[in-house]
């Protein structure tokens, strides 16, 4: 395990997919998915809505199993281990929802310290004070007594992040981190994002919609379609391909032509 | 050809059924088995607990309190005619204590705390809550599922004694108070004829109620569809599952425990 990591930690490469498949009854959804995650960068997943943007980050995370592929995760193939080793595994990510999957029976302040508590020997005060310093990483203070929903989008965002920022993980996934919220909104998470990333050399996962806005923030982006990575590059890269769908993509975005109600 | 696709498909349709019972059974030996494995929570098994009983001691009450009294008012009618009004006591209690009281008590916490239950776990499905636990390293089944059942186990018994005690004094109201039967003798007939076997029936049907009801109601939640009529399905499936199964097992624990 300790080899492994260390072994792990000297590559390049975080995470790498190869050859991922996996299908709902006779839905197709991931036809082979090959990607590579660069360490301590960012790397952004964008496509159409329903396209497998977040069936593939559940693969990542390891809440869903492939039928085929490979993914490993510094130096470890996630798919062959075993329950118990997968807790292990786990323990590296910090994963943002979609949803935001905050608890609502819990006020912000025990949503944050949630891991903590279940899953570490650290005494009230420690936890109190790493919850406290989070919370203020993520500009979410005073509110540790609020519900979730008592929150506004924005400040849900923010406290989902907390909660996955918590126990220091080394990669951190985020599911469209930015939907339902407004332009400025968005650009406030989208540089909480990285800065957060940066400031702890995360490596990012991050899928999104809001496309060209998250190009700013990201390293590397790969375009998703059919479930397939059909492009994939920096920033400058992928701007200057010539893809006809990925164009298009962009330009549907652009105009607006997808609305931001129909962004799964 | 035809034939063959039907053939096919019934064949595709009965492997579905049989999986989603193995699913659902599992599940069941799942929960268990976090209950009985360290390391033990019981801070969330009364946390549920404390909600059940807040959620159901009321009607509880009321429902127990009010078929005590018809039993009185139906058992005093029926017994005047053999002129055994003495007998009003025996047949409350035992009516209550073997079979209305743990299955009316069952009904009433499967439709009022038991649809809470499959709606809270579905909208923790429907918005990834249950996600962010595995992926926390906590067993959602653990966390959420075990609790309940254990819950369970221990609140049914509880509310159906609650039942059975009200409704023997609702009759008691109703049958002495109001109509006039003889009021010792529908003390000493309870004391003389419930019987501890009698008590226990009662018991092992509240228990299994209290297990059957929980883990449809949790199941039923736990696997809610993420759409926007997924919950309410959940719940409206888990009430009337749960009605079903107890009246099934109702009958079943009858013929064997009488
Ligand atoms: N658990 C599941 N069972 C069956 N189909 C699913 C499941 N999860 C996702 N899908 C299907 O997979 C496709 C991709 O979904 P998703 O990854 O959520 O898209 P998006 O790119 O918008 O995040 C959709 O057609 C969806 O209906
Ligand atoms: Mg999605």
């Amino acid at each position: 395990m300790t080899n492994a990591t260390s072994a792990g930690k000297a590559s390049p490469i975080s995470i790498s997919i190869r050859d991922l498949r996996r299908s709902f009854g006779h839905q197709e959804v991931l036809r082979g998915v090959n990607i590579d995650f660069p360490r301590g960068k960012v790397t952004t997943i964008v496509g159409p809505s329903g396209c497998g943007k977040t069936v593939f980050l559940k693969h990542l995370n390891t809440l869903l199993r492939p039928d085929s592929g490979k993914i490993v995760i510094d130096g470890i193939d996630v798919t062959s281990v075993s329950r118990g080793g997968l807790d292990a595994v786990r323990e590296k990510f910090g994963m943002l929802f979609q949803a935001g999957a905050l608890f609502d029976s819990m006020p912000v302040f025990d949503n944050v310290a949630f891991p903590l508590v279940e899953k570490t020997r650290l005494s009230r005060d420690e936890i109190a004070s790493r919850v406290r310093e989070t919370l203020a990483a993520v500009g979410l203070e005073g509110m540790d007594d609020k519900y979730p929903s008592e929150l506004s989008g924005g400040m849900q965002k923010r406290a989902a992040l907390a909660r996955a920022l918590i126990r220091r993980p080394s990669i951190l996934m985020l599911d469209e981190p930015t939907t339902g919220l407004d332009p400025s909104r968005t650009r406030a998470i989208h540089a909480l994002v990285r800065q957060t990333q940066q400031r702890f050399g995360l490596t990012a996962a991050l899928v999104s919609h809001d496309v060209p806005a998250v190009f700013e923030i990201s390293d590397h982006v790969a375009f998703m379609h059919e479930g397939k990575i059909r492009v994939y590059g920096t920033v400058a890269e992928v701007t200057s391909a010539h893809d006809e769908l990925f164009e298009r993509f962009l330009a549907g975005k652009a105009s607006g032509e997808e609305s931001p109600a129909a962004a799964g | 050809m035809k034939m063959v696709r039907s053939i096919e498909r019934l064949g595709a349709w009965i492997i579905d059924q049989i999986e989603t019972l193995g699913n659902f059974v599992f599940f069941l030996f799942t929960a268990v088995f976090y209950i009985v494995m360290p390391p033990y929570k019981p801070r969330l098994a009364i946390r549920q607990l404390r909600s059940i009983g807040a959620d159901s001691s009321f009607l509880i009450l009321l429902i127990g309190a009010f078929t005590g009294m018809v039993l009185g008012l139906q058992g005093y009618n029926t017994l005047s005619r053999f002129a055994s009004e003495g007998a009003l006591g025996s047949v409350v209690a035992l009516t209550l204590v073997r079979e209305l009281g743990p299955v009316l008590a069952a009904l009433m916490i499967a439709a009022r705390a038991g649809s809470a239950m499959a709606a809270e776990l579905g909208s923790m499905q429907a918005t990834e809550q249950i996600d962010a636990l595995t992926v926390m390293a906590i067993n959602p089944v653990q966390y959420l599922v075990s609790p309940r059942i254990l819950a369970g186990l221990i609140s049914f018994p509880l509310l159906t004694g609650m039942f059975d005690s009200i409704g023997i004094i609702g009759g008691y109201v109703i049958g002495v108070d109001l109509m006039g039967a003889p009021g010792s003798s529908y003390m000493n007939g309870i004391s003389q004829n419930l019987t501890a076997h009698d008590i226990m029936t009662g018991l092992y049907k509240s228990i299994v109620f209290g297990i059957v009801v929980m883990w449809i109601c949790c199941y039923k939640g736990y696997h809610a569809q993420r759409m926007a009529t997924g919950v309410s399905r959940a719940t409206t499936e888990a009430v009337v599952m749960s009605s079903i199964l107890i009246l099934l097992w109702d009958y079943f624990l009858t013929s064997v425990l009488l």
